[in-house]
């Protein structure tokens, strides 16, 4: 490998590498604003000049300039700290001295470099620029008179989120970042412009003024709003979440998550079940404990297991649908199921992960679509889409509603009819298929989340197989989960047995009265009008869909109130942190579990977290294996969903509305605006 | 002196007809055909061995940077000519283009067979309305008589020429910002490397030129790289249009030998300083972006690269603005302060922030508000933003500043002097 030197100390780089990238191999900082690894270079803040020997007699910027062998690099003479300094006071002239009252303060880069190359007074006596803020809608604050024009926010927005809103109108000291017509960002990721933006020109407008960075409890933990398993921080204080923001994980979310990942955070401050409830001459009472517990007994006294059924919600822990089971399995019911859309997936791990994983998309060159729209359902995985066509030499195709989904997408038509044709191999795009190296396709929950799921799957499995998409060192068959818990669920066997109800019977059941109890983990997207003659034991975070149909209420604690595990589609396992304690009488959800099988004398068979993590893992040996994804798993496509008739009708899409998701989303005033505002753009553009 | 025999450009004036056929009576598109068969190679070892800098400014030698060009890329090559002339005081390219643009496009066939383009952009001022009406006329008239196009010239060279019209920003006359707006982007610099031989006009090899130094490469080659290198002095060889403007007699474009003394320059073709030699008081001998020079210097001092750098000045354009002792200098050099604010196209720091912040002190120190340490921070600022830039705008803004407070420094003084004098009376009062 080539070498060069930085300060005297020589490093060795690959060639491609810039002067930056070999300083920093060097060990030597160099300041930045405009330059970051995952955008396009723009060189134009000019901090992070550094001195050439032999070029010209003049810094060169560092972060755009090729580094070549043998290259004699300085980062600390006179001549690059002059030229720094000088940079940063030109940053400055015309930068506010708002920090007091900025919520950038105390994480700002500007702040940061200030203390290093700024100077303690100001010769710049002329006035202030000041520019006009632009309304860049609900989530993103603008004070654009602290704007440095570095950029990133109009490079991630073209690049990486993939809509080309935003831009630098005007020139001169009259540029301005705007979005264009000032409307509101229309992508589900705007919310990293604010953590790209080094200095408070954006901010987040949910969070503004509420805290400081530095009072702020931080808590790394998982994101359960879809089912990449975003990694994320919790910032909290006392027992308040304030904000929540993303956490470097190369092989899932990178450094970027979801908006509803980031301005979830209301939604855990209202609408919350925080006292036990029962239902009592017609309206839920608030109860103790103690008699909540005593009414179930009651009410479950001499019923057959065979009339209790349990389903678990898409926000569920692992622990917690664990002691379902193991209560459930007491009680001698096998009704129970995690698929709250009535899928019908299980069985074989591999039939239903997204086998070639997030990072692994990076190097497919041919994806099918079926029945989703990654944009909706996992934005991470659809920037990882974007990312890998933008290289170049991908061919994507969709089967199901035609979507804008940030790159070209060749649509193929709406059901099962076109899914056919690409597994007989009729379609122009199976031969794509064929002939690509690593082709991959992702079928959605719209495709499976149906009467003939199976059949579907199986179908898909056909392509699968007929296109080599399984093969040595790849595998290209990938389900995509929309909820944060079926994949636990799913590994759990949180499904009935061969003699048990699943979703779609026990839902039925309950009106035809075979089923007399239903126990709901956090269960609000199913139809809970046919709950209406069963006794229904809701135990959740939220009041939601499945509390208003609840006979006893068991207030749980949301994601961020608890330590527990979550498994993502990938089939990663990963350990969320409680960051808060669940308000009011609420409990982390295996202890309810725990507590209520005491009562009903069934006890299960642990005191603790740990206890429990123990029997689970001794059951389930891959959840011990933390951040971990099976690679190789061998998957008969053969035994994949079972070939039957298939409805002739178009696939619809799991999530209709992005923000909108989940009981927590549902209780967010933020989410709520966000909805009103997109969804309305979207019906005028329809409108035309 | 330069004798008409060696003048390149005879129809400077446009006294004569600018159409093909009058053109060729002047030696146009003469044995075009013999020349292109002399091959690449031939044609790039001349206009090295003319030693022809680049008229566009910076002064890079023109045979250097067309064997930057790849030789077999098998890429699409492109030649793009700088017409964008927007350098205050500068306005030879227009008389070349609306005078004599045959000249103009028989270089760029000569030059775009050298580099292997067979695609020729002109990338024009967007103000310059008229002249692009006859240079298109001038095009389509080489296109009639097969000088252009397919097999141009009968030299079996495929060669397409597209006139581009700019919309009027001068920062579109850097070479890659003008690539960006010729791609259809907003008109700003590139970053450096890649240079535009390597990647530039989508993404191919690209050479940018100045339309004086592809205009004058056909009668090199005609006449010999010998007689071109001839004239003029030692690496500074040739001819050159000069654009003398301002308190002279006689403003005028006139085609002169490198190296003439500014003083025989003026006196001889712009009729002088108004008021005579005495009552000049500075000259900016290379179009609004290099530092003045005062009357001293201007005595002696020779029209060249090498001579103007030796007095911390620069050849530039070649765009002679000259300044009688009726000059406001210092509010002359603020306009110029103005002008370059108002063109910063925003992308980098220090010309954004730097280029307002140096106009407002101008602006105080002419009327004498300011304190005579801003002169020393208003020069600590250019030093600032020289050097520190994406493209050499930020250095075009810096030097004309820097000569008004290396020449002028009394000057300002004496008006912040009396400003504070005449502000403690109003005060009295």
């Amino acid at each position: 490998m080539p070498t060069a030197t930085v300060d005297g100390i020589e490093v060795e780089f690959e060639l491609g590498a810039t002067v930056l990238q070999v300083c920093e191999l060097a060990g030597k900082e160099i300041p930045r604003f405009c330059y970051h690894e995952r955008l396009s270079v723009a060189g134009n803040c000019r901090m992070c000049l550094v001195q050439i020997e032999g070029g010209p007699p003049k810094p060169a910027a560092s972060c755009a300039m090729p580094c070549a062998p043998d290259m004699k690099i300085h980062t600390d003479t006179p001549m690059v700290k002059k030229a720094r300094e000088g940079v940063l006071e030109f940053l400055l002239i015309n930068h506010p001295l708002d920090c007091p009252i900025c919520d950038q303060g105390g994480e700002c880069d500007l702040q940061d470099q200030a203390m290093a190359y700024g100077v303690d007074h100001t010769r710049f006596e002329e006035n202030k620029r000041a520019v006009d803020d632009k309304n860049m809608g609900p989530l993103i604050k603008t004070i654009m008179t602290r704007c440095i024009h570095c950029t990133r926010c109009v490079r991630f927005s073209t690049e990486i989120a993939g809509v080309t809103d935003m831009g630098l109108a005007g020139r001169g000291e009259n540029a301005e970042i705007t979005t264009y017509l000032e409307k509101a960002l229309d992508s589900e990721l705007s919310g990293n412009v604010i953590d790209l933006c080094p200095v408070g020109a954006l901010t987040s407008r949910p969070y503004a003024f509420t805290a400081r960075p530095w009072e702020l409890r931080k808590t790394e933990s998982i994101d359960v709003m879809d089912a990449v398993g975003s990694n994320i921080r919790i910032d909290a204080r006392g027992r308040e979440v304030m904000r929540v923001l993303p956490r470097l994980h190369e092989d899932i979310n990178e450094e970027w998550i979801s908006d509803k990942t980031r301005y979830i955070w209301d939604g855990l401050k209202r609408q919350r079940l925080d006292k036990p409830y029962v239902k009592k001459d017609g309206k839920l009472q608030p109860v103790s404990w103690d008699e909540a517990f005593d009414a179930i007994a009651a009410r479950l006294k001499g019923v057959d297991g065979k009339k209790i059924a349990a389903i678990a919600g898409d926000l569920a822990d692992t622990e917690a649908m664990y002691a379902l089971k193991g209560l459930m399995a007491n009680l001698g019911s096998a009704n129970l199921d995690c698929r709250q859309n009535g899928s019908s997936l299980g069985g074989e791990r591999s039939s239903y992960l997204f086998n070639t994983t997030i990072a692994g998309i990076e190097e497919a060159d041919a994806i099918l679509l079926i029945g989703t729209n990654p944009r909706t359902e996992a934005p991470l995985i659809n920037a990882r889409i974007r990312k890998r066509w933008l290289e170049g030499g991908l061919k994507v195709a969709n089967i199901g509603p035609v979507a804008d989904l940030t790159y070209d997408v060749a649509q193929l038509g709406a059901g099962p009819e076109t899914l056919s044709t690409v597994a007989s191999g009729a379609s122009d795009f199976a031969k794509v298929l064929k002939g690509a190296e690593r082709p991959m396709l992702i079928i959605g929950q719209g495709a499976l989340a149906r009467a003939d799921g199976a059949a579907i799957l199986a179908e898909a499995a056909k392509v699968a197989e007929t296109t080599g998409m399984v093969k040595d060192g790849w595998n290209g068959f990938n389900v995509l989960h929309t909820a944060a818990a079926t994949v636990a669920g799913l590994d759990l066997g949180f499904v009935p047995g061969q003699v048990g109800k699943g979703t779609r019977d026990i839902l039925t059941g309950a009106m035809g009265g075979e089923i007399e109890v239903v126990y709901l983990l956090g269960a609000d997207e199913i139809d809970t009008g046919a709950l209406d003659k069963a006794f229904v034991i809701y135990q959740g975070s939220h009041g939601d869909a499945g509390a208003h149909a609840a006979d006893v209420i068991l207030p749980g604690a949301a994601y961020t109130e608890k330590n527990a595990l979550w498994v993502s589609t990938e089939g990663r396992v990963q350990a969320g942190r409680r960051a808060v304690f669940a308000p009011g009488d609420a409990k982390e959800d295996w202890a309810i579990l725990r507590a209520l099988s005491a009562q009903l004398g069934k006890t299960l068979p642990y005191d603790s977290l740990g206890e429990l993590r123990t029997k689970l893992f001794a059951d389930h040996p891959h959840m011990a294996e933390l951040d971990t994804v099976q690679t190789g798993a061998s998957l008969d496509l053969s035994k994949v969903g079972k070939a039957g008739e298939m409805d002739g009708s178009a696939f619809r899409l799991a999530i209709s509305d992005f923000y909108l998701t989940n009981p927590i989303a549902r209780a967010s005033a933020i989410m709520a605006e966000c909805s009103a505002l997109f969804d309305g753009r979207r019906q005028e553009e329809a409108a035309g | 002196m330069l004798q008409d025999k060696d003048r390149i450009f005879t129809n400077l004036y446009g006294r004569q007809d600018w159409r093909l056929e009058a053109a060729r009576k002047r030696g146009a598109w003469d044995n075009t055909k013999e020349l292109i068969g002399k091959g690449r190679d031939w044609i790039i070892d001349e206009m090295k061995a003319s030693n022809l800098r680049g008229r566009g400014g910076a002064g890079f030698p023109t045979g250097l940077k067309w064997s930057f060009m790849p030789k077999d890329s098998g890429l699409q090559h492109y030649l793009v000519v700088n017409a964008d002339e927007s350098e205050p005081g500068t306005c030879k390219d227009r008389e070349i283009m609306r005078n004599d643009p045959h000249l103009l496009l028989e270089g760029c066939l000569v030059a775009g067979f050298a580099m292997g383009a067979t695609k020729c952009y002109i990338y024009l001022r967007g103000e310059y309305i008229r002249v692009r009406e006859r240079l298109q006329a001038a095009v389509d008239e080489a296109y009639d008589a097969g000088l252009l196009g397919p097999n141009a010239a009968g030299s079996g060279w495929d060669f397409d020429i597209y006139l581009h019209h700019g919309a009027g920003a001068y920062i579109c006359g850097e070479e890659t910002a003008l690539l960006e707006s010729l791609e259809g982007k907003k008109g700003q610099p590139r970053l450096k490397p890649p240079f535009p031989a390597n990647m530039g006009l989508y993404g191919m090899p690209t050479t940018v030129n100045n339309v004086e130094s592809i205009a004058v490469a056909p009668t090199i080659l005609r006449r010999g790289a010998a007689w071109f290198d001839g004239l003029g002095r030692p690496n500074n060889a040739g001819t050159k249009i000069f654009s003398i403007s301002g308190h002279v007699n006689n403003p005028c474009n006139v085609e002169e030998e490198m190296g003439i003394p500014l003083r025989e320059l003026i006196e001889k073709h712009a009729g002088g300083v108004r008021g005579g030699w005495s009552n000049l008081l500075a000259v900016i001998p290379g179009g609004s972006s290099v530092p003045l020079i005062p009357k001293d210097v201007c005595d002696t001092v020779l029209m060249d690269f090498d001579s103007l750098r030796e007095v911390q000045s620069g050849l530039g354009t070649a765009a002679v603005i000259v300044m009688d002792k009726s000059t406001d200098v210092i509010k002359a050099i603020a306009r110029l302060a103005y002008f370059y604010k108002h063109e910063s196209c925003g992308q980098c720091t220090p010309c954004r922030e730097g280029t307002g912040w140096m106009w407002r002190v101008m602006e105080r120190l002419v009327t004498g508000d300011a304190d005579k340490s801003e002169i020393d921070k208003l020069f600590d600022v250019t030093k600032q933003i020289e050097g520190h830039t994406i493209c050499a705008l930020g250095d075009a803004a810096a030097w004309p500043i820097q000569g008004l407070i290396r020449h002028f420094r009394p000057e300002i003084e004496k008006r912040i002097e009396e400003a504070s004098i005449s502000r403690s009376i109003a005060a009295a009062e």
